[in-house]
């Protein structure tokens, strides 16, 4: 049986009670919506980039526990990463939420982020700690300014 | 703090022993996590009992052949089945003729039948089509598709906080450019039911029809579409007991001949020539192809079921549930009732402080409690209500207190996580 202390972890209450970089950034470079159309999630996320980093990122939205504490932890995680690098966090994250539940997360490359690990057991909240990261994957792509996890 | 909602009264006892019911749906025994499943999603789709089962599988595997068509006996047999449940649909909503019920996928396809065949025939530039704000999806974008084709245009009635319509404002919607009314029965997202009979009145005394989306409505409460005086009535086999893939429209003869067919095929042809086709009297001029049998045939079944159940009862019970949980989900800290419509069905929409719906209905499943998250298919009703998302509790006839009450312990669950 799926654990709920798995999934509803310290760090992720914490980060969903006072979620770090809940703003507006007016002069960002990239702003790019993100929903999830089944439950209603909506993220705005604001990236300033300085040439291939990025100096700076918000986001401003609704959705549940697990969507705002993944972007919230994701925007302290890439702050001052590089595209490149970025790209690689995303990819390393998307990894630990689809991947069996046995595979252990790497917890080096991806530190505080290992705590949605959890939303393996709960095939369908892998959703809502996906949204942050597609939207980001958005901004870096610049593929379009909005991003649906369908 | 909120003012505390009236409960409502609840007039009759149970008479039936729910127990006895519920062994007549397999699915209500299963455990869900390690516990008894206590399902409390009726309003997105009901549990079958054992006779809507058998039938499907009684067809399959003793009745199958194409019907209307065959000469054979075994046609002619699955022929009779199907007219069959088109009778026991027909007598449920008491229309005046069998061929004034049209067997569909479901109520979105009655919604979209008619948006479509009466839309497209009807409705020209600067028509108005009426919808309330507590529609369904489905009540929405059939229209809003016939009106970018025909370049009609939506009037939308309001509600109040509670969710109660405001039909002062309904009654001046209407101008010589009405052409539509489209209104639902029982609101899906917060159980308000609605004054279908006036609504109608009001919409006639203007000469415009109305159709009504009863798919929430017809499980809980007797329908009679000629009391109402409607014009179309939808209905879902799914939420009734039924199984999915299968629904009925309901439309008066007069208003069914004079709309054109909604899809080409056969079934609903008279005779077919390249230089024209004349089509088949009502209503088969609306059953393009082989329908879905099986299901017609199971829904029947579940029709059957509900009419062996004395109303009375079913509205007792759901009264009683409604009344205990209304009374029980206001003792949970930080809980807030969405819907609180002196006239409600057995549905309860709720949000509580600090908590995402999603979270408190991924809560819930580890406690074996099975509800609804989400927006329900009606962000307008959220929109307007300011809130992102609700809870939804909603109830048949087969839920019990004690499931009412494992709702409750499931909530002092989500209050221990997120403290």
């Amino acid at each position: 049986m799926a654990e709920l202390r798995d999934l509803y972890q310290q760090v992720i209450l914490d980060h969903n009670r006072s979620p770090r970089n809940f703003r507006e950034i007016p002069d960002a470079t990239t702003t790019v919506e993100g929903t999830n159309p089944l439950c209603g999630d909506e993220i705005r996320l604001y990236v300033l980039f300085d040439g291939d980093v990025i100096r700076d990122i918000a986001f401003q939205g609704s959705g549940c526990a697990i969507s705002q504490a993944s972007a919230s932890l994701m925007t302290s995680a890439v702050k001052g990463m590089t595209r490149t690098e970025a790209d690689e966090l995303f990819r390393a994250f998307h990894h630990m939420v689809t991947a069996g539940p046995d595979v252990v997360p790497d917890t080096k490359a991806l530190g505080k982020l290992a705590a949605l690990a959890g939303v393996r057991q709960f095939p369908a909240r892998v959703k809502c700690a996906n949204l942050a990261w597609h939207t980001l994957h958005g901004a870096l792509s610049d593929s379009g300014d909005s991003v649906s996890t369908e | 703090m909120q003012q505390r909602i009236a409960a409502p009264t609840v007039t009759h006892r149970p008479v039936l022993d729910v127990a006895r019911i519920r062994a007549d749906f397999p699915l209500l025994s299963r455990p869900m996590n390690g516990r008894q499943l206590a399902y409390l999603d009726n309003a997105a789709t009901s549990q079958k009992p054992q006779a809507v089962i058998d039938a499907l599988s009684r067809y399959y595997a003793e009745e199958n052949a194409n019907i209307h068509r065959g000469v054979y006996e075994l046609s002619q047999q699955a022929t009779l089945a199907y007219e069959r449940a088109r009778g026991a649909v027909q007598r449920l909503v008491n229309a005046g003729d069998p061929h004034e019920i049209v067997f569909t996928r479901g109520a979105t396809e009655s919604i979209n039948l008619v948006a479509c065949a009466y839309g497209n025939a009807h409705f020209a530039e600067g028509d108005e089509i009426v919808l309330s704000v507590m529609e369904h999806h489905s009540n929405i974008v059939p229209w809003q598709l016939v009106a970018e084709r025909t370049g009609a245009r939506l009037r939308v009635i309001p509600m109040s906080d509670a969710g109660v319509l405001d039909l002062e404002a309904y009654g001046n919607l209407f101008t010589s450019r009405t052409k539509l009314v489209a209104v639902v029965h029982v609101s899906n997202s917060l159980g308000t039911i609605n004054p279908i009979k006036e609504m109608v009145a009001t919409a006639h005394d203007h000469g415009v029809p109305v159709l009504v989306d009863g798919a929430q409505a017809v499980p809980h409460m007797p329908v009679d579409v000629r009391d109402l005086g409607c014009d179309f009535y939808a209905m879902s086999g799914h939420k009734m007991f039924g199984p999915t893939g299968i629904g009925a429209l309901y439309g008066t003869t007069s208003m069914l001949e004079a709309m054109p067919p909604y899809q080409g095929g056969g079934e609903m042809i008279h005779t077919v020539r390249f230089e024209g086709t004349t089509y088949a009297p009502l209503p088969a001029k609306f059953e393009a192809g082989t329908p879905h049998i099986a299901g017609a045939i199971g829904l029947g079944a579940a029709v059957d079921y509900l009419h062996a159940l004395p109303w009375e009862w079913i509205h007792g019970h759901e009264a009683d549930l409604l009344a205990y949980a209304t009374a029980r989900l206001q003792d949970v800290p930080g809980l807030r009732i969405v819907g609180t419509a002196p006239e409600k069905a057995s549905v309860i929409s709720f949000v509580i402080d600090g908590v995402h719906a999603h979270d408190i209905g991924t809560i819930l499943d580890q406690e074996g409690v099975a509800i609804r998250t989400g927006h329900h298919c009606t962000q307008p009703v959220m929109e307007r209500l300011g809130v992102p998302a609700t809870a939804r509790a909603s109830f048949a006839f087969y839920n019990t207190r004690d499931e009412v009450d494992a709702l409750v312990a499931g909530l002092g669950k989500v209050h221990e996580v997120f403290g």
